[in-house]
């Protein structure tokens, strides 16, 4: 049972196509991760799927409803949380509930059980009286995710919910995505952190409008990407990057951290190829060269240099 | 839908009760601005400067002089010695008329029996108050005159009366107290001020602060939402009214002479009308301090100026005349009066009513749409 079947989407603003022809679908009770650059669409998409914003064409079925015709219905299907963490800071912690559990009509025993819940996956039990705005945004960010799924919808859309978070809190609110997950809902989540991304059971990355790559992370890492990485350990790594580039067995390079990711191909026979141009030619000492297993963030940047470079 | 909305208003009404200082700002600006407006804007002209240079020096230039500062309104300033005093306390503004009698004044009147002729000299500056000062300067040398004409006659053995005399009643408002005029005008200012400034900022912030996303993605629909934000400003408001009433009554001797019942409904139908004029501004902002200078420009200078608040309507050309409908405070003057001056009936203004209904549906419609193309595009 697919709870999302997105069916050529195309969105339009005058001759920008922000969303450009894609279609998907999404299973019921997965984590479906959904990337793409800053601009990408992403947002765009994610308005279409609530049923806030019409198509030019094509059309998605969300909760087994079409937002083309019927978005209000699909409004009452879905949890939507943003990145903003839509809560009054002014008001209580138990007013914020009562106010969208309100927005939803929820009342009698239903309301008190979903009030109950949201204070206990938010860590609130007995601070239903502090004012929302002294919370901090670890907590804050369980409140807003508890309001959006407080009518208990089948499909919650989380646009970047983890921006501005520390850490720990993150992974503490992956935690609560998968019990939410695991109780059924269908949850749609875009992010920038690649390392969330492996969370996911299903991705889909959109560039430009286009989607240009899906699957789970594991397929997307070997269907993606053929080619060999190399991980560099050495000092200087922007020189040694700019020397690097210039070698035939190098398709592309990226900087992690101190270290550095090489695309080779079959050029490229052992480390002492570079260990040779670096220390032996440039004095550039080098500590470590090991072929790795790929992250999808190397995936992601072989599949968008690509695309820029087309 | 009702239930949305009563959840949309009790969460807005929070909000304003957190809100300390809106919250004081709503209930003392009016107060403020009534007691201000009140003693400030003033048109009687009364304590007019006079100065008198008086060259007879007789008793006939004294009980002249005498019979016009004798009426509350002229006080005499200071007695000149010569003409070249005139320019000068004119000039310093030490005197707003000036009385100039000539040295042959009582010898033309008492032997020569001929008309004498008296110079008055008007500050015409503020024309206003000098066409005033006039007409109290003529009808004080008309008393004057026809007491001296009765006495003359009586030393010929004759009777003399005027042959009409003019007994004027102002109607409705007999004393002629400006603040009875200007009340109403201040009651439908400060109102239309509080009501749409409040309302215009309460959805800017919403969009401000990103939380009007969650509403759009919720089922709440766009009436619902303006409904329910609007609810708490017009009870807010609704209670401003009742304050200056109140107040009016107490500082200004301002009495509904009308039905207050009937009072009370118009004034909540032109809080309404103002509240669609502010959700109007509220959709098209996108920051507060666009929606707080929209809120004023809309509301304080037309409010004052086109309202007939201060000038009459009458007398504007008729092109500002048509501009004058911009502002539903023009219509509730006409109603204010009437109940609270005049103290008639729905059947003296129910087409001002009509106007400030179709105003305040206007502005709901045509705001209730561009915010559902916003949050459809946006």
């Amino acid at each position: 049972m697919y709870s999302i079947e997105v069916n050529n989407l195309t969105k339009k603003f005058g001759k920008f196509i922000s969303v450009n022809n894609i279609s998907f679908k999404v299973k019921e009770g997965e984590i479906f991760g959904f990337l793409g650059a800053n601009g990408a669409g992403k947002s765009t998409t994610i308005r279409m799927l609530c049923g806030i914003l019409a198509p030019t064409s094509g059309d998605a079925i969300v909760g087994g409803y079409s937002v083309l015709k019927h978005p209000d219905e699909v409004k009452l299907n879905i949890g939507y949380m943003s990145q903003r963490f839509s809560l009054y800071n002014d008001l209580t912690v138990e007013e914020n509930i009562n106010f969208f559990a309100g927005v939803y009509g929820l009342k009698g025993k239903l309301l008190d059980d979903r009030k109950k819940w949201v204070l206990k996956i938010a860590n609130l039990n007995n601070k239903e009286n502090l004012l929302t705005g002294s919370l901090p945004g670890g907590i804050k960010q369980r409140l807003a995710l508890g309001t959006a799924v407080i009518h208990k919808p089948k499909i919650v859309f989380l646009d970047e919910p983890t921006s501005g978070v520390d850490p720990i809190s993150r992974r503490g609110f992956w935690e609560l995505i998968n019990d939410l997950s695991e109780s059924g809902t269908t949850v749609f989540v875009t992010t920038h952190y690649l390392e969330e991304a492996e969370f996911c059971n299903n991705i889909i990355l959109i560039d430009a409008g286009k989607l240009i790559a899906e699957g789970n992370p594991k397929d997307l890492k070997t269907n993606y990407l053929l080619n060999d990485i190399i991980e560099v350990e050495c000092d200087n790594a922007v020189k040694a990057m700019e020397l690097l580039e210039k070698e035939n067995f190098v398709e592309e390079t990226s900087i992690f951290g101190n270290n550095l990711h090489l695309i080779v191909n079959n050029f490229y026979k052992d480390k002492t190829q570079i260990k040779l141009l670096l220390s032996d030619k440039n004095n550039i000492r080098v500590n470590r060269v090991d072929k790795i297993v790929p992250t999808l963030e190397d995936v992601f940047i072989h599949l968008l240099d690509n695309k820029t470079n087309d | 839908m009702i239930r949305r909305t009563i959840a949309i208003g009790k969460k807005e009404f929070k909000h304003l009760l957190r809100d300390k200082r809106l919250l004081f700002v709503m209930i003392f600006l009016p107060i403020f601005l009534l007691v201000i407006f009140g003693y400030a804007v003033n048109f009687d002209v009364k304590n007019i400067q006079l100065s008198v240079l008086d060259k007879d020096q007789s008793n006939l230039s004294r009980s002249f002089i005498n019979s016009i500062s004798s009426s509350n309104y002229f006080y005499i300033s200071s007695y000149l010695k010569n003409d070249s005093e005139i320019k000068y306390v004119l000039d310093k503004k030490e005197a707003q008329v000036v009385v100039v009698i000539p040295s042959n004044f009582s010898e033309r009147i008492e032997k020569k029996k001929e008309t004498a002729q008296v110079q008055f000299l008007i500050d015409g500056v503020d024309g206003n108050a000098a066409t005033i000062i006039k007409s109290y300067v003529d009808i004080a040398s008309i008393k004057f005159n026809q007491k001296l004409q009765k006495e003359i006659f009586a030393k010929l053995g004759v009777k003399f009366e005027p042959l009409i005399s003019l007994e004027p009643i102002f109607w409705f408002n007999p004393d002629l107290q400006t603040t009875k005029f200007l009340i109403p005008g201040l009651i439908a200012m400060i109102l239309i001020i509080a009501s749409v400034i409040s309302v215009s900022l309460s959805l800017v912030k919403e969009k401000e602060h990103g939380t009007i996303e969650q509403l759009n993605v919720s089922s709440v629909n766009s009436v619902e939402l303006l409904v329910g934000k609007s609810a708490p400003y017009i009870v807010v408001a609704f209670f401003d009214a009742l304050l200056i009433l109140f107040v009016g009554y107490v500082l200004f001797d301002v009495v509904v002479k009308g039905s207050m019942i009937l009072l009370l409904i118009m004034t909540l139908v032109y809080i309404l009308s103002s509240v669609s004029l502010g959700i109007f501004i509220s959709v098209i902002s996108t920051s507060q301090q666009i929606a707080f200078t929209l809120a004023t420009f809309a509301t304080l200078l037309p409010s004052v100026i086109l309202s007939g608040f201060v000038f009459p309507i009458e007398s504007m050309p008729p092109i500002v005349q048509i501009i004058t409908n911009i502002t539903p405070a023009k219509f509730f003057i006409v109603i204010l009066r009437s109940i609270i001056i005049k103290g008639v009936g729905i059947e003296a203004f129910w087409d001002q009513l009509l106007y400030l209904i179709a105003f305040g549906t206007l502005f709901l419609i045509v705001a209730v749409v561009v915010y559902k193309n916003d949050s459809a595009t946006a």
